[in-house]
């Protein structure tokens, strides 16, 4: 293999890079992103790069000599259009091609939004520095109150925030409770408390139905939000935290299999040898058997490993297992995951306590314990996954 | 400056505690050897004396780094910079770390 492209310019992105020459791969190495710049950290972007506390330098991914060191051809603010894997080429937004003997995926996702909120001055998401910036400016501009739509990581993450910055701030979230895709009904029922507790709004059970705004320069500014049981919610800003869509149209016309995400093997290989996969964007096949994708900063980090070396073997020679961890830092707190959470039976607090908000619990389902959630307790929740939790199952 | 840490028997092996100081420092018992680092990673705020000790390595609680509890030194990612390690001191049953004032070593 002499030239290696990795399209995507970001964690799962930049991790590739490392892992071809850690790996020992001596050729050309292209790296393509439409985001003008080098790859940055997205986490801090609903936490401290929001509240104002992290600068623009603190999110980048490496330093100069990283990058040096990685002696790659960085094509940035260009996006890939195309891909042929068995002619070898990559295709760019400038009209240039590549031609490439190997391709990593690492396209990411965007931002999902909400009907109704096309155009409208005022409706922010938050997956990149522009976002970020954006909305911040917006905040300042505009102390209003602020509404959030969508309860999950970010959107609890950017209330929290919001909140931290003095802001009214009002979550509306469709589900009966916040973040219980991703820790159940018992521990969501902990955090609606700890919204409440630092004076957030939640308002669960009711969609958005529409938005209400007013003629604003040569547009229209949003005012506020009709959710589907007729309640108004005013809102000076509104940011959706509604969830990322993977990043594969591009990769239409490929001959690749493309299905809510790249689809790949066990290994992160794609259906054609010389593709695979990695970060967001990756859907592979788990040890059950489904085809699954992460969306977190972990797994982004750890399939780069797994794919390179099945990439420069040719073959799929190891199989990708997943940590399945995932943090969030919300209301003071913070909170980490491992494991599996959905569908557990049984849900124990194995530590601490949830008045404290210092605590373990372990989820478990048929008696194994599947998955570990900890508040404010780092130190136990390692060990707790170490010892339940290893190797994690799929 | 000389820290006190805390009694030998406070600090069996694969224990490790941290110290409230101006920069708070962590001491470890890596199977019978003390090693004292800065507490605070390299990469972001996450505690290292939460961190999981294996062999003389320590993984961050947070992000998962791993640093060299002899050198200080990360060996792998997200963390790039080193952390300050400390001469560890046992006198009369009780563990002192030796604080070492001059900045990381780059
Ligand atoms: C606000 C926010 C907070 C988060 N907080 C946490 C957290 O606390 N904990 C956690 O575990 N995870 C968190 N995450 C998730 C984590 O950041 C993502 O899982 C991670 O960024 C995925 O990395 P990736 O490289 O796969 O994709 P991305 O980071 O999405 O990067 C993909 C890159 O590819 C580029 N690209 C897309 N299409 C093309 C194309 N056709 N040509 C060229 N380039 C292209 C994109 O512009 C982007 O730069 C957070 C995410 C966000 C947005
Ligand atoms: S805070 Fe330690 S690795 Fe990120």
């Amino acid at each position: 293999m002499r030239t290696v492209t990795v399209v995507g310019a970001s964690l799962a992105g930049m991790r590739s890079a490392e892992h071809l020459r850690a790996q020992g791969f001596d050729g050309r190495l292209v790296v393509v992103g439409d985001e003008p710049h080098l790859p940055y950290d997205r986490p801090p972007l609903s936490k401290q790069f929001l509240a104002g506390t992290a600068d623009t330098a603190s999110l980048a991914l490496g330093d100069r000599s990283d990058f040096d060191d990685l002696d790659a051809q960085w094509r940035l603010g260009v996006r890939a259009t195309g891909l042929d894997a068995s002619a070898g080429t990559v295709t760019l937004s400038d009209g240039t091609e590549i031609a490439t003997d190997g391709v990593i995926v690492a396209t990411g996702g965007r931002a999902r939004t909400v009907p109704g909120a096309e155009g409208l001055d005022g409706v922010h998401t938050v997956r990149t520095i522009e976002d970020t910036l954006s909305l911040r400016a917006d905040l300042a501009e505009n102390p209003g109150p602020v509404a959030v739509v969508g309860a999950g990581w970010i959107g609890t993450e950017v209330a929290s925030t919001c909140r931290a910055l003095g802001l009214e701030v009002t979550v509306v979230e469709a589900a009966q409770e916040p973040l219980v895709r991703a820790l159940g009904p018992r521990m969501a029922g902990m955090c609606t408390s700890l919204h409440a507790e630092h004076g957030v709004t939640l308002r669960c059970g009711a969609g958005v139905q529409e938005f209400t705004s007013t003629p604003h320069g040569s547009g229209r500014r949003v005012t506020g939000l009709v959710l589907a049981d007729g309640t108004r919610v005013p809102a000076g800003v509104v940011v959706l935290g509604v969830g990322m869509s993977p990043n594969a149209d591009w990769l239409a016309g490929s001959g690749l299999e493309v299905d809510d995400g790249l689809v790949c093997d066990a290994g992160l290989v794609a259906s054609a040898p010389n593709v695979v996969a990695v970060g967001d964007v990756a859907r592979y096949r788990s040890a059950t058997g489904q085809l699954v994708r992460h969306e977190h900063w972990t797994n982004a980090s750890e399939q780069p490993g797994t794919a390179v070396r099945n990439l420069l073997a040719g073959a799929t020679v190891a199989e990708y297992r997943p940590s399945r961890y995932v943090w969030s830092d919300q209301y003071g707190c913070r909170l980490q995951v491992a494991g599996l959470t959905e569908d557990a039976d049984e849900v124990e607090v194995v530590e601490g306590s949830e008045e404290s908000r210092s605590f373990v619990a372990a989820y478990r389902r048929g008696g194994t314990t599947t998955g570990v959630f900890a508040m404010n307790n780092p130190k136990l929740f390692t060990r707790t996954r170490r010892k339940l939790l290893r190797p994690a199952p799929a | 400056m000389l820290l006190a840490a805390c009694t030998v028997e406070d600090l069996p092996m694969g224990e490790s505690v941290r110290i409230d100081a101006d920069v708070p420092i962590a001491v470890f018992n890596a199977d019978g050897r003390l090693y004292a680092i800065d507490d605070t990673c390299s990469h972001q705020d996450a505690s290292l004396s939460e961190g999981w000790l294996e062999d003389c390595f320590v993984e961050c609680p947070l992000h998962e780094a791993l640093f060299d509890l002899r050198t200080g030194m990360p060996s792998c990612l997200p963390a790039k910079k080193p952390v300050r390690t400390h001469p560890v001191v046992v006198d009369g049953g009780h563990i002192y770390v030796q604080l070492v004032e001059q900045e990381a070593v780059a």
